[in-house]
């Protein structure tokens, strides 16, 4: 009867332990976007959209960072989509069984869990040192480098998701391998391809390490691309560490739309895999 | 799939018969994509190499071992940076660890089934949330909070002569080891969190409803059938958690304090490889600060591709 109590007993602190932990990540979630709206709702005001970044003590906004950092996402995902869907269609489709299709499937792997700052340090020495400068083109590369394993990984898993007899119909009906995968299984995969590029997107878009030695920064507005770029994750960083107050009123406000952009994508594609799966 | 001769033909007859030029075309661009990141990790293997040579060569073993990082006088010894990463990263597996394992055995075993979807979807998100983002939050809310609260009564209180006030000496302004490794715990805290439940819901449901039907409480359920059940499994996660953290930046750069010597004490300032590379490659100025911090590119990348093979031989084998 003893023993039991105490069964019971350490059942209940198991259980306490349990659910406080969960409370605590909960609680912490709510902390993080509670004082982010706190600090950064107050600012965010239309000029914030209109103007470009200010010097200290001046007002401005943090346009020539957003305009860079859709400039670099974009050309960022147009790349990595493109490579990605080739690359994962050929480890699913091509590669089955092959011994260099598992290398490439566990080198996809190791490249995902690659620090970002060290994918930002490859392209400042294969794009950055030669040309010697600092571009939206390099940044843009190294963004890219980050998506591209994961839309190749999700490709990967969603075509093979694909039933066979799918594939088989095609065939019979005399149609080539490549037209059996381009017109049929991408079709029957998009909502999975689709979710996997946004996942790459949700990744990258708050990246800064790699942008820091890539497309380095930029104060003014610029839409060229092979000069350095702003962008907002890495405004954020050079205003959050400075010493004025507005600079850091305003990296408060890039850091609210920032993890807004992020979580509404996040959400976005968790939508968007519930309908792939039923 | 069950029968490759059907989708997949003969190796002759892929290159001829169904060979049409688009066929190939196609064919040999889905096969330079995917080649593509094997140039791509070979590119950063060779790159950080030459690039951090210079250093390796002028320094030898003393790169590793000493802790003076000095770009006055060009001497670089990344023994603080290192070590600075190890303890954070541990530290902070340390207390994510429990706190992951309690998340999901919640979601998993406790959690009233309405609520379950949404505590794991608000879980996930958490995982999402930018690094900058925490690395803002850490900065203007943690540090300050924890220097005022925590680090400030103890230094007051704890002789600084005893075990434990060394432990927490340093300056209180909240920027330290201690606070960085709360950041990385609640970075990765989501990530495992969400990979442990999906393990724990790998557990067939017979076997558990069988140690129920025996009486267990679900305490001894997690314990001796749940937690042995997915055992490797496990550690695998853990070790891609540690690898996270070791490669985490920028929430660490606002928050470690950046400086260079080996840590003292919990509160003391301290740096990572990643964070002295962010904070610094840009204003280096001779060749060799670029080389010694690309040779500390390639320390890192050393270590979070040993943890990565450690992870995924402990999970392979599970299968």
């Amino acid at each position: 009867m003893n023993s039991n109590l105490k069964r019971r007993l350490i059942n209940k602190i198991f259980v306490a332990l349990c659910t406080l932990s969960t409370l605590l990540a909960i609680g912490m979630l709510a902390l993080i976007l509670g004082s982010l709206i706190i600090n950064g709702a107050g600012g965010l005001h239309l000029s914030v959209f209109t103007q470009d970044q200010p010097s200290p003590g001046m007002s401005g906004g943090l346009r020539n960072s957003i305009i860079g950092s859709i400039a670099m996402c974009l050309a960022a995902m147009i790349i990595a989509v493109v490579l990605g869907i080739l690359a994962g269609t050929w480890l699913s489709e091509y590669s089955r069984n092959s011994k260099y299709g598992r290398a490439i499937h566990f080198l996809n792997d190791v490249l995902l869990s690659v620090p970002s700052i060290l994918v930002g340090l490859f392209v400042y020495e294969i794009m950055v040192r030669p040309f010697h400068g600092f571009s939206g083109f390099a940044g843009a590369v190294s963004l890219a480098l980050l998506a591209m394993p994961i839309v190749t990984r999700t490709t990967e898993d969603m075509l093979q998701l694909q039933p066979d007899t799918l594939r088989e119909a095609g065939m019979g009906l005399g149609a080539s391998q490549g037209l059996v995968i381009r017109s049929i299984i991408w079709k029957a995969a998009a909502p999975g391809l689709l979710t996997g590029g946004l996942l790459g997107f949700a990744r990258i878009s708050g990246e800064t390490a790699p942008l820091l030695f890539t497309a380095l920064g930029n104060q003014f507005l610029t839409f060229n691309m092979s000069e350095p770029m702003g962008s907002l994750p890495t405004t954020i960083f050079q205003f959050a560490m400075s010493a004025y107050d507005d600079w850091r009123n305003l990296a408060w406000v890039g850091a609210l739309l920032i993890a807004m952009a992020v979580l509404t994508i996040n959400i976005l594609g968790r939508v968007m895999t519930r309908g792939g799966k039923r | 799939m069950s029968d490759s001769s059907l989708s997949q033909p003969s190796r002759s007859d892929r290159l001829f018969s169904s060979g049409s030029l688009g066929e190939m075309i196609f064919r040999s661009l889905c096969f330079s994509a995917a080649t593509l990141t094997l140039v791509a990790m070979a590119g950063i293997i060779v790159s950080l190499t030459i690039g951090g040579w210079p250093a390796f060569k002028a320094f030898g073993i003393n790169f590793f071992l000493s802790s003076e990082w000095n770009p006055v006088s060009e001497i670089y010894g990344a023994a603080g940076p290192i070590i600075g990463t190890l303890i954070t990263s541990f530290l902070a597996l340390l207390l994510a660890l429990p706190l992951a394992v309690g998340i999901s055995v919640f979601l998993v075993e406790f959690c009233p089934v309405i609520l379950a979807r949404p505590i794991a979807v608000a879980v996930e998100l958490l995982a999402g949330i930018p690094s900058i983002v925490y690395g803002m939050w850490g900065l203007f809310v943690l540090a300050p909070w924890f220097a005022h609260y925590i680090q400030f009564p103890l230094l007051m209180n704890l002789s600084s002569d005893s075990w434990l006030g060394k432990m927490v000496a340093g300056v209180p302004n909240g920027a330290n080891i201690l606070t960085a490794s709360l950041i990385l715990a609640i970075m990765i805290l989501p990530y495992m969190a969400s990979v442990f439940r999906e393990l724990f819901l790998t557990v067939p449901a017979q076997v558990r409803e069988a140690a129920y039907g025996l009486g267990a409480t679900p305490f001894e359920v997690v314990r001796s059938v749940i937690i042995p059940y997915v055992k490797r499994g496990l550690i695998g996660v853990i070790m891609l958690g540690l690898g996270r953290a070791l490669g985490e930046t920028m929430a660490v750069t606002f928050i470690i304090g950046n400086t260079h010597s080996l840590p003292h004490s919990l509160f003391d300032s301290g740096s990572t490889i990643a964070s002295t590379i962010a904070n610094e490659f840009t204003e280096a100025t001779s060749e060799m600060h670029s080389a010694a911090l690309t040779a500390l590119g390639l320390v890192l990348f050393m270590i979070t591709f040993l943890v990565l093979i450690l992870a995924r031989l402990l999970i392979g084998k599970r299968s």
